[in-house]
């Protein structure tokens, strides 16, 4: 019906005519377009410390001067205050999941991620925000809000100034964060300015 | 503390799979058979490569029709560095071709030694891959035609 403003279009309702060359052929459905970016990749100051003190199986964040909240990974700026940061601080290698996702869908070209797998964001103890890590060593139907990880490190021959050092973050088997205090868990100085 | 500045390889990559419609399907499947579709609008050109609808009155284009697999350079680029995945692994040229039988030009390589073997008007032959999977680069590119009066 020519009417029917709910009717798909000739073109793409498949009522086209084609060539003889064309009308006995198996009809393509789909084309493959990959879109590929290239760069080389310079992280800066503040991220190339934090990279090198990866490579020493040490977390690097940096203190914001004007909110005392504490960043990482560092990227030599307070994003609330729009400052410098004060300084660098060391982090420990333990923290809680503050939120946590379930992937059963396989990446093309990351046969390391074997479905399912758990991707967290993870608040190290220390820091006012969350990073992304990959849970491991524990079925991720088990992994939950609030429990307490620690890193996971390659082994020393294969440390590079790469965040991929931390192969994931593996339960403590401490008690679980109890999160009824959003604003103060993990997040030191949280005032905004 | 000055640290060492660092560097790294950054590929951002996205293998998309996009649904063709049976307008740019048959474009593709056309392609796949050797054959160059174009699509005609109602005043009766043709425009390839074909759309789905008709650029100056929005009507839905429905004939797909054969068109030459040689035409005219209407205009052209010199790329003299060509990057990763493009047509040509040494330099080449971006034309737009105009095909005999159609109204309107298709962008593809053209394999010129130089860029002094390039002009407007100059006549070029498409140049097929021997095996074809139904995409734009079943067409290797375009050979500068040796036989524009197609006597052989």
């Amino acid at each position: 019906m020519a009417d029917d403003p709910l009717a798909p279009p000739a073109a793409l309702a498949g009522d086209v005519t084609v060539p003889p060359a064309v009308a006995g052929a198996e009809p393509v459905q789909s084309v493959c377009t990959p879109i590929r970016l290239s760069y080389t990749y310079t992280p800066g100051r503040a991220l190339s410390r934090y990279l090198q003190a990866m490579a020493g199986k040490r977390i690097l964040g940096e203190r914001c001067g004007v909110t005392g909240q504490v960043f990482v990974p560092p990227r030599g700026v307070s994003p609330l205050a729009g400052t410098t940061t004060a300084g660098v601080v060391e982090l420990a290698d333990t923290g809680y999941v503050d939120s946590f996702n379930i992937t059963r869908v396989p990446i093309e070209r990351r046969p390391d991620l074997k479905p399912p797998y758990c991707s967290a964001w993870i608040v190290l103890d220390g820091a006012s925000v969350g990073f992304m890590g990959l849970v491991i060593n524990i079925p991720p139907e088990e992994v939950r809000i609030g429990m307490r990880v620690r890193a996971v490190w390659k082994p020393d021959d294969e440390l590079e100034t790469s965040a991929a050092n931390i192969g994931g973050w593996e339960p403590t088997g401490e008690p679980d964060e109890v999160i009824d205090d959003y604003e103060r868990l993990g997040r030191v100085g949280g005032q905004q300015p | 503390m000055a640290s060492e500045v660092l560097q790294a390889p950054l590929v951002l990559e996205y293998p998309f799979t996009r649904s063709t419609g049976p307008v740019i399907g048959a474009f593709l499947t056309g392609l796949r058979e050797g054959v160059i579709c174009g699509i005609r609008r109602a005043d009766g050109t043709v425009l390839c490569p074909p759309l789905e609808y008709d650029p100056l009155t929005a009507e839905p284009l429905t004939e797909l029709v054969e068109v030459g697999q040689s035409g005219e350079v209407l205009t052209w680029a010199w790329n003299g560095e060509p990057r990763p995945m493009q047509p040509f692994d040494r330099p080449f040229a971006w034309a737009l071709i105009r095909l005999d039988g159609a109204d309107t030009s298709m962008l593809h390589a053209v394999f010129a030694d130089s860029p002094s073997d390039m002009s407007t008007g100059m006549r070029v032959r498409a140049v097929w891959r021997s095996e074809r999977e139904g995409h734009i680069a079943d067409i290797a590119g375009f050979d500068p035609d040796p036989d524009p009066a197609g006597l052989s």
